[in-house]
Formats: C-alpha cells, sequence, structure tokens
C-alpha cells in the first residue's frame, strides 16, 4: 500500500489487518503516556484545502501519538489566496522535508493529483462528494469492537448518500467485510446510477428497523445543497430521522452511528444521540487509533511485506 | 534444517528457568512475566505455568510489543504490531521478560523503551530460550535455555505450539529459510 486514496478495490485482508493494527493502537491511546516513538523523525502536513475541525485534528493527534512532527495549511491565509496553483502549494511544501501528506479538497480526485505530482504517500482526507476513507475505515472497527465481525450484518445508512463521501467510502469498505447494506433515504438523496454498487436501497426507514443491526446516520448537508432537495428539515426529520420512536424499534443489540457532526433533532432525535448504543464518541476515539494504523502502515517500513 | 532441541529438552528448560526465577527473586509475589511477541508469549505461558506449580500460587503472563518501538523500522520488512497486555502493575515490579532467540540485542533494547514507557520496574531481567550470540547492544540475557553459537548468516527456528504445530529449536543455512 502506498497511498490511501479510497475504500474502492481495498481487498478484505488490508482492510482487516489495518482493523487489527489499529485495535493495538486504541490499546496504546490508554496508556499513561499514550504515545510511542514508531514515526519519529518523520514529518507529516496536513493540507486542509476545504474547512475540517475533527479530521484535522484527529490525523494530528494520530501523528503526534506516534511521535511525528506535524504542518498544518490552512487556505485562508496561505498563498493559495495570492493565486498560487494546488501543484506549486504542494510541491513547495514536499520541498520543505515533508514525508506523507493528508489532504482534503473540495475537488474529487484531487487526492490523486497530488499522488502524481509527489513521491510521498498521500492520504485522503476527504474529496469534494467521493471519498473519505478513514472515515470508513474507523466506522468498521466501531462496528468490528461491537460484533465482533462485520460478515452478515445489515447496516442502514440512511440520508444524504448522494453528497456524502462518508457514505461512498463505508459502502466499499462495509460490503467488502460482508455486510449487507442497504441505502435509506429519498429518492432525491439516493445517487442516480447504483449500477455496480453492492447495495440495496429503499426510501422506507421503517420498513428496515426491525431487521438492521447498525444504522449510520449521515449529516443532512446544507452546504452541498443537501437541504435544497426536499421540503424541510422538519420533514426530512419526520421521515428519516431517527426519532426515540423509530429508536425503540431497532432490535435490543443494534447501534446507531454518525460521522459528525451532528444536527439533533434533525437526522438523530435529541435523547438518541446520548444513548449508550449511539456509538458515537466511540467512532471518535476510534478514529485516532485508525489513523494511526495508516499513517504507520504507510510510513513504517516496508509496506510491501 | 538440523534440529537442536527437541520437545522434550524445551519442557526441561522451561521447568529449570522457573526455578530460577523463584530463586533470584525469592518467590513470585512481586515477579510480572512479559512474552515479547510471537513466540516470547508461549514460552511466558509455559513459565507463568511452571511458576504456578513450583510456588502453588497463580502466575499469570503477559505481553509486551516492541513492534512501535524499534530502531529499524525503515529497513526491515514491516512485521505486524502484536498485542500489549500488562496483567499487573509495571511499577515496582520485578519484570521477566521473555523471548525465544538472543541475537543482536535490538529487540530488547526496544522492549526496555517500551516498558518505560508504560512504568518503572523495580528490576528487569531477561528470559531466553536460545542465546545465538551475534550481539550489537551491551544487553545480556539473566535466564538462558541454551547458547548455541551460529554463523550470522544461519537462521534459528524456534517452534511452539499453539502457534506452530510442533515444539522444539532447528537452525538452517540462510537457503533453508
Amino acid at each position: 500500500m502506498n497511498h490511501l486514496l479510497t475504500t474502492e478495490g481495498l481487498d478484505r485482508a488490508s482492510i482487516e489487518s489495518l482493523l487489527d493494527d489499529a485495535d493495538e493502537f486504541a490499546e496504546v491511546l490508554t496508556r499513561p503516556i499514550p504515545k510511542v516513538p514508531a514515526l519519529r523523525g518523520k514529518t507529516i502536513a496536513m493540507m486542509f484545502f476545504e474547512a475540517s475541525t475533527r479530521t484535522r485534528l484527529s490525523f494530528e493527534k494520530a501523528a503526534k501519538a506516534l511521535s511525528a512532527d506535524t504542518m498544518s495549511f490552512s487556505p485562508g491565509t496561505s498563498s493559495l489566496s495570492k493565486g498560487e496553483s494546488l501543484r506549486d502549494t504542494v510541491l513547495t511544501v514536499r520541498a520543505m522535508g515533508v514525508d506523507l501528506m493528508v489532504v482534503r479538497h473540495k475537488a474529487t480526485g484531487a487526492p490523486w493529483r497530488l499522488a502524481e505530482w509527489l513521491d510521498i504517500p498521500i492520504v485522503n482526507g476527504g474529496d469534494g462528494a467521493h471519498q473519505h476513507p478513514t472515515q470508513a475505515l474507523l466506522d468498521c472497527l466501531t462496528i468490528r469492537q461491537r460484533f465482533g465481525t462485520l460478515d452478515g450484518l445489515h447496516i442502514a445508512i440512511v440520508g444524504d448518500v448522494k453528497h456524502s463521501r462518508v457514505a461512498r467510502s463505508d459502502i466499499y469498505a462495509m460490503a467488502t467485510l460482508g455486510a449487507d447494506v442497504t441505502l435509506v433515504g429519498p429518492p432525491t438523496l439516493l445517487p442516480v446510477d447504483l449500477e455496480g454498487w453492492p447495495v440495496k436501497t429503499t426510501s422506507d426507514l421503517d420498513g428496515v428497523l426491525s431487521s438492521v443491526d447498525v444504522v449510520y446516520l449521515l449529516r443532512v448537508q446544507t452546504e452541498r445543497g443537501g437541504a435544497s432537495v426536499f421540503p424541510s428539515l422538519a420533514e426530512y426529520a419526520t421521515r428519516f430521522g431517527m426519532s426515540s420512536e423509530r429508536f425503540a424499534r431497532l432490535s435490543d443489540d443494534a447501534i446507531v452511528l454518525h460521522p459528525g457532526p451532528m444536527n439533533r433533532g434533525v437526522e438523530i432525535g435529541y435523547d438518541v444521540a446520548d444513548d449508550e448504543r449511539a456509538l458515537i464518541l466511540n467512532q471518535v476515539s476510534n478514529g485516532v487509533a485508525t489513523r494511526m494504523s495508516v499513517l504507520f502502515r504507510l510510513l513504517g517500513g516496508d509496506s510491501d511485506a | 534444517m538440523r534440529q537442536v532441541m527437541s520437545s522434550e529438552d524445551l519442557g526441561r528448560v522451561v521447568r529449570r528457568i522457573a526455578h530460577e526465577i523463584v530463586e533470584r527473586n525469592q518467590g513470585v509475589a512481586n515477579v510480572l512475566i512479559l512474552g515479547i511477541p510471537t513466540r516470547g508469549r508461549p514460552f511466558a505461558d509455559r513459565v507463568a505455568e511452571a511458576l504456578t506449580d513450583i510456588e502453588g500460587e497463580p502466575v499469570v503472563a503477559g505481553s509486551l510489543d516492541i513492534g512501535m518501538y524499534r530502531d529499524d523500522l525503515d529497513t526491515r520488512p514491516r512485521t505486524r504490531i502484536g498485542p500489549t497486555d500488562i496483567p499487573k502493575p509495571i511499577d515496582g515490579a520485578d519484570v521477566v521478560l521473555v523471548d525465544d532467540v538472543l541475537f543482536t540485542g535490538r529487540t530488547i533494547r526496544a522492549a526496555l523503551d517500551a516498558l518505560a514507557d508504560l512504568g518503572r520496574p523495580a528490576t528487569v531481567q531477561l528470559a531466553v530460550i536460545v542465546d545465538r550470540g551475534h550481539r550489537q547492544l551491551p544487553v545480556r540475557a539473566d535466564f538462558v535455555g541454551k547458547n548455541i553459537p551460529t554463523s550470522v548468516t544461519e537462521h534459528v527456528s524456534v517452534r511452539m505450539q499453539p502457534i506452530d504445530d510442533e515444539d522444539g529449536v532447528w537452525i538452517g543455512s540462510e537457503s533453508d529459510a
């Protein structure tokens, strides 16, 4: 593995070994000194051309827990605002002595371009509505910790799949690990062409509640035009929100996940978000361990072994 | 591959080292046995079992993985990260690190770094099944199953159930490995 750009095409053994390592890194994070010297002397640049709080902080914490040095880039204060091209910007940062870049960009495919231009590993921290592979891995880790495996689990991904890079990454990772994935949402928020996707679809959330093991709630993304394709947030909440009433109809061991940031009262009920079966904060903690696993895999020794 | 220790030899080594650990530490009350994955772990479990037999009080072994502490991550093939589980507090304990083969000493250096991050033991001792020489660091074992002179190019293979399907120690030239 030379880069982590997408979960599409990642084989089962690769995903499982990343999750296995992530479980061990999760143990490191519980120690009195939650830090190991594995990537001492490496420099990791966080190239976030699009706003991000949790993903950037999570990658920074992961890098620091591995003793790597980090550099952060934010577009507002950079020479991008002086008209420098993306290519010149990343070549400049690379020339400072950077061993890996985490990139987030609003344009689909930007991380692939960086992988062509640069001779260092690139991790996709989210590109447009396309892919967000570390989110999918941490979601799979959270589910695996709860159920032991994803094999045979029924997972419903609910909401704005069309604009969601989280959903696109999750679908491939979850299906590769053996889960049955059903996309649930209004037809206007499901992708038009699902040819080749390993999923079923429905617009009837209530119809799948009793049979799902995992409900994955997507954020209503007002910034990507998600709110303009249904009449109102209240109507969305009524049809697709995980209210307390719907939550009560899930099976006793079903869990609820959400990639954050949550719109309480829209896609997730106020009380549901705080239930012990809503593992949203576990996802956040697992995010750090998962990103440690990815950074270690790409920088910690021979990647072919 | 030439066999240099049988399953019976291995059993005798475990019992002798267990007795030596009891003697050195005047019992096992303060002893913490930590195996270094992969094959240090089954060896640690057997030593703990022998200590339990000898002293009549339960001794449980743990694991200390050093995959995140190696100083040669850039040059050697990537190994899997193993589990770290420490069954009782390290602070003030007499820690016995347990590994299968002592060679360059770099694994043990890494293990000492890992231990220092986890706590402050009273003492750290080292038990190995085979000491094959060729140290690159000032490291020595307190308890040695067998000293086996080797050439650097030879390969020492310790096999132990349940990881392997048989017990014993073999030596081969690099071409056998």
